[in-house]
């Protein structure tokens, strides 16, 4: 089972929920981190790193001995990438989406295959978590192709050992929030009640519907703006399944890089019962056959 | 004309607040939104929409049916997993494709469209403070650097005809495509920070971002007192770096207050934390050289 903690609005809790369940979860599972733009899950959850390594992709490299200059590559590449002037092919690997066009319609095979540095791959043991995170290289624009990377490693991991995971996914509804989303078994919304949270937390739910995902609401700083996220919620029949009240010695706590779910019993008992609904959004016949029993 | 766009690393620390107060207390100038993917600053300006065009970006393969007979080639081509069998067909799932065209230039029965992308909106609206370029991305949708540039050029254009000196923008979180479109040509980056180990982690990389980019770049650290430690190790690290640190804010409710009452925090009765805004707002006016 794969949980996805997403939210819209930056900021309102997704690292704190993602590393606060992976502390309660019952089971083997690993904590991700998607958010490979601005990863911060290690910095609360403090793994063990037993590997890394250099994530690239794959972007032309063009053979000029063997170019005809006849232009099938530029005319087919949607990004710009590679570009004919006359007897010059110029290449633009930080455009390019490594979708091997140029390669495949070349009619002399001169284009082979180079490499873009997207960033590294870490992965590790966090007190009785598996931990797997991508960091992004600065100055590198696209996060999708390292977020696959990272997946595919979770995947071939999760086929090895089996177990569950947390992904923290990156804030926003755009390309990299989708894709961090697109594999999970339920998505978590994590909000807090002011207008800002309210109107992203809108849009995640409108970028997330067409996915057909089990979602479920956090909605952290609880106490504070308006109650207008709860009228949404209820509205659009989305569950409330957590509720972090606001405090300011929990802000203080997570500013000394705590682990929310530590700070005290009754907090860690929310995320206990946000496990076990979490379990139940992902596998729909869980709860009903607890009824049944 | 100059310009300032105020971006964070992590979400969350109070860019769009801060923005506005900003909008507020600038002279003549553009407003412009560039978190294009989850804007925000429209709820503290309440704009009047003047002028709506739609965002078109990029395109999407779709196999018809009765064209495609089941060879699979495209499938084996995709590299995004975007296309999958249907039947004895094939279709293609949006959400993974990334528009590349492959797969509509080698079907043997030119079965595969490629239509152009509607991705979102874009507009240029009044507000109490002058006027704002804005935009929605579609959720879900690509090409948010793409947005990000069209904006740019529009509020360029327009501080050009209404002659304002300055175009303030407010950016987006992270440091991928939006942010990069964001700060090419911009005189000045303004990050907001808060003292927390993410708060500290991103802005370090945000910060490597602007250097890469040659962008000038000041710090404000927001809820400084959360945890003064963590903020004494920002200013180090800002001090080493050669980062300006303009404005030390405490964590004030007051922001949330004026955000609910769709104002901004110079619009309400004077505090230290409207103060400080002040004195940081005189400061970035002197680093973009907005001051003779």
């Amino acid at each position: 089972m794969i949980v996805a903690v997403a939210s819209g609005k930056g900021g309102t809790g997704k690292t704190t929920v993602a590393a606060s369940l992976a502390t309660v979860w019952d089971g083997p599972v690993c904590a991700v981190d998607l958010d490979v733009e601005e990863p911060n899950l290690h910095l609360f959850l403090q793994p063990n790193l037993t590997g890394r390594e250099t994530a690239y992709m794959t972007v032309p490299q063009v053979d000029e001995a063997k170019c005809t200059y006849c232009g099938a590559c530029s005319e087919l590449c949607q990004f710009k990438a590679i570009s004919v002037i006359n007897r010059l092919v110029l290449t633009f690997p930080e455009m390019c989406h490594g979708c091997g066009g140029c390669m495949a319609i070349c009619p002399e095979k001169a284009i082979t295959a180079g490499q873009r540095e997207l960033g590294e791959i870490s992965w590790g043991q966090a007190a009785g978590a598996g931990f797997l995170a991508g960091t992004l290289r600065i100055g590198e624009a696209m996060s999708p192709p390292l977020m696959r990377q990272v997946k595919a490693r979770l995947n071939q991991q999760l086929a090895a050992d089996g177990g569950d995971a947390i992904i923290d996914a990156p804030p926003g509804v755009s390309c990299p929030a989708v894709n961090a989303v697109l594999d999970s078994d339920a998505v978590l919304l994590v909000t807090e009640p002011t207008p800002f949270g309210v109107y992203d937390f809108k849009l995640a739910w409108e970028a997330f519907t067409p996915l057909n995902k089990p979602m479920g609401a956090v909605i952290n700083r609880a106490g504070v703006g308006n109650d207008a996220i709860y009228r949404f919620c209820r509205e659009q029949k989305l569950p409330i399944l957590a509720e972090i009240p606001y405090d300011r010695a929990i802000a203080e706590a997570y500013a000394r890089g705590r682990v929310i779910a530590d700070v005290s019993a009754g907090l860690k008992q929310t995320f206990i019962s946000l496990r076990d609904q979490v379990r139940d959004l992902a596998s729909p016949g869980r709860a009903q056959e607890a009824v049944h029993a | 004309m100059r310009e300032i766009v105020i971006i964070s690393g992590k979400g969350g620390t109070g860019k769009t607040s801060l923005t506005g107060a900003f909008a507020h207390l600038a002279g003549n100038k553009i407003i412009c939104d560039l978190d294009v993917d989850a804007p925000d600053l429209h709820l503290l300006l309440q704009p009047k929409r003047e002028r709506l065009e739609e965002f078109y970006s990029g395109n999407e393969a779709d196999i018809d049916r009765e064209k495609c007979d089941g060879c699979g080639l495209c499938a084996s081509l995709c590299q995004f997993d975007a296309i999958k069998q249907n039947g004895d067909g094939f279709m293609v799932d949006p959400v993974r494709c990334e528009g590349c065209k492959v797969c509509v230039a080698f079907c043997p029965n030119e079965a595969i469209g490629f239509p152009e992308k509607h991705c979102g909106q874009w507009y240029i609206s009044a507000t109490r403070f002058g006027p704002l370029v804005h935009a929605q991305l579609f959720p879900g949708a690509e090409n948010s650097g793409r947005l990000v540039m069209v904006l740019k050029q529009q509020a360029r254009e327009l501080a050009e005809t209404r002659g304002a000196g300055l175009v303030l923008c407010d950016g987006a979180p992270g440091i991928g495509c939006p942010v990069i479109s964001s700060l090419s040509g911009t005189h000045l980056a303004v990050a907001v920070t808060e003292p927390t180990p993410s708060g500290r982690h991103d802005l370090e990389r945000v910060s490597d971002l602007c250097r890469h980019f040659q962008t000038a770049l000041a710090v404000i650290i927001n809820k400084h007192d959360l945890n003064p430690a963590e903020a004494a190790r920002i200013e180090a690290f800002c001090r080493e770096s050669g980062y300006p640190v303009i404005a030390q804010l405490p964590h004030d409710p007051l922001v949330t207050q004026a955000m609910v009452q769709g104002l901004v925090v110079t619009e309400l009765p004077e505090t230290d934390f409207s103060r400080e805004l002040h004195q940081a707002w005189h400061k970035i006016e002197e680093m973009a050289g907005l001051k003779p």
